[in-house]
């Protein structure tokens, strides 16, 4: 593992000194080429694997007020079913009559099971205590999922409802900026700077954005669940801060895992 | 404020095809207001929105006539330089329009912001890390010219985007105060002057 993520920190380098030395008229295409040059590289060692590694031994390390493992817990296939579980999710679950996607659902889990107060995880920043345990979770649990395809059930009326409301928020235009989801992913083929951005209206674009998150960041060297990309993209569009698991960031899930639907999910991915 | 009452009965008379759904749009909005909190110095109301950005919330744009409506409108917010001089620095200029921070919940204040001109446009010879949400003014200046027209037309659009097409894509920086008058001097000395980098190679 050391020597994977050693390997990952030169590719790195790399790029970095590519982009200074590289002539200008070919570097947005080139920087392009070099990503995909180095997942390539990657292939058999995503550094997201390390904090999968946690998350399975979290999973089954006894915790909370009911000092109980996770092992019980049902993401919609059944108690205990991992495999294939994220790829179907978001879902809409009888038992908290509630649309959720992943992390809201291992919220209701370690509460129920665990007795864990998930209320801290609103307070608590990316990458620390409570919310470092759930990426590590998130990681372990996606990470079963690779390989499957995007195949979210949306025959439940709670669904279609969910999705009208995402397909809303998409395209909800406020703040400083006048910024909506659609100012920088309602086109086919555009890029902010030199980054693609994709179309996520589209099945495309939607399959290749909802399928390839949560996933592990380059540029920080760190594992970004899905709450903290669409966190991130409001962030950009100026708004004031998505409440953690609230329903928008719920709703504008279900509308890009449909969108998505039927595309292959390659998590966790690995990103610029 | 006033310009939102007038758009305000616009509105009222074309219904948006998605507030048909009243019960819907009720949920929509009563989700919205429990989903969002303020952080730093971004204040939840930020996310409140004013009629014309709701209007354009669709993946379509609106009726002509409420396009015009709010174009007319929003053209009335232009301030033009009190002292008719529309051209400050080409080099500070540049750094302006590279810049994209600004009025995040991370910023520490929301009177030191870039332009982000680049998230967007093609500006320059030898910036080749531009986005392309925004059409290419690449040599700007040289080729439409210095005309008053011109001129004060592309003032007026950094200043108020939406004046000119209510749905734009691009902010309203000098409306929305993201950017100084200075400011947006700096960014028209760098889209006109002959030797800013825009326009000479
Ligand atoms: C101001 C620009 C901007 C806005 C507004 C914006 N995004 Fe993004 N988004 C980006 C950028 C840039 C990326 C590229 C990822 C990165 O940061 O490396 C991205 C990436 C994504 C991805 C992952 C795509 C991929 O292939 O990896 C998803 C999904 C996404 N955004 C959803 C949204 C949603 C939903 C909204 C609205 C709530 C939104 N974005 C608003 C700029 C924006
Ligand atoms: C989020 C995207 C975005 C940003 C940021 C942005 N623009 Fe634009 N801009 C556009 C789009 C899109 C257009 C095309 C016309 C329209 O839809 O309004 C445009 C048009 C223009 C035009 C008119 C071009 C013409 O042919 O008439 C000028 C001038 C301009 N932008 C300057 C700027 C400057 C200067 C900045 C930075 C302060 C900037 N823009 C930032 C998206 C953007």
């Amino acid at each position: 593992m050391r020597n994977r993520t050693a390997q990952f920190v030169m590719a790195a380098g790399m790029i970095a000194l590519n982009v200074t030395t590289w002539s200008p008229s070919a570097l947005a295409d080139a920087a392009t080429d070099e990503i995909a040059k180095y997942r390539e590289m990657l292939a058999d060692g995503n550094p997201s694997e390390l904090v999968a590694a946690q998350g399975e031994e979290l999973w089954k390390v006894k915790r909370g007020t009911k000092n109980a493992t996770l092992e019980q817990c049902d993401l919609g296939l059944g108690p205990g079913v991992i495999k294939g579980a994220s790829a179907q999710l978001p879902r809409y679950f009888k038992d908290t009559g509630r649309v959720q996607d992943l992390e809201t659902r291992l919220m209701t889990c370690m509460e129920t099971l665990q007795g864990i107060d998930t209320k801290e995880l609103n307070k608590t920043k990316w990458g620390k205590g409570e919310m470092e345990k759930m990426e590590a979770l998130v990681a372990y649990v996606v990470t079963e999922s690779n390989g499957h395809k995007i195949n979210v059930d949306m025959r439940p009326a709670q669904m279609k409802k969910m999705y009208e409301l995402g397909k809303m928020a998409f395209f909800y235009r406020g703040g400083a900026m006048d910024f909506s989801c659609a100012t920088c992913h309602g086109q086919p083929d555009k890029r902010i700077r030199l980054q693609d951005l994709p179309d996520l209206r589209e099945h495309k674009g939607a399959a290749a954005g909802w399928g390839s998150w949560p996933a592990y960041r380059v540029s920080n060297g760190q594992f970004w669940t899905m709450q903290h990309r669409l966190n991130d993209c409001y962030r950009q569009q100026r708004f004031p801060e998505p409440i953690y698991g609230s329903d928008v960031t719920i709703a504008l899930s279900v509308y890009l895992a449909a969108n998505g639907n039927g595309g292959p999910v390659l998590t966790p991915g690995l990103k610029r | 404020m006033k310009k939102m009452i007038t758009i305000a009965a616009i509105l009222a008379v074309t219904p948006l095809a998605w507030a048909a759904d009243d019960a819907l749009y009720a949920d929509f909005k009563a989700m919205m207001d429990a989903s969002f909190r303020s952080k730093g110095i971004v204040d939840k109301y930020r996310m409140y929105q004013l009629d014309f950005q709701k209007a354009c919330s669709q993946d379509k744009d609106p009726s002509a006539k409420v396009m015009q409506a709010i174009e007319a409108e929003q053209l009335k917010t232009i301030r033009y330089p009190a002292d008719g001089q529309y051209f400050g620095d080409w080099k500070q200029g540049e750094k302006i329009a590279t810049s994209g921070k600004g009025l995040t919940w991370k910023d520490k204040t929301p009177h030191n912001n870039g332009g982000g001109c680049y998230n967007c446009h093609q500006l320059s010879h030898h910036e080749i890390a531009y986005g392309t949400i925004g059409t290419s003014l690449l040599e700007y200046g040289k080729q439409r010219g210095n005309s008053d027209e011109v001129v004060k037309y592309t003032w007026g659009k950094i200043y108020n985007a939406k004046a000119f097409n209510a749905c734009s894509r691009m902010p309203r920086n000098g409306d929305a105060e993201i950017l100084t008058e200075q400011q947006m001097k700096h960014l028209m000395a760098y889209l006109f002057d002959p030797n800013s980098p825009v326009n000479k190679k």
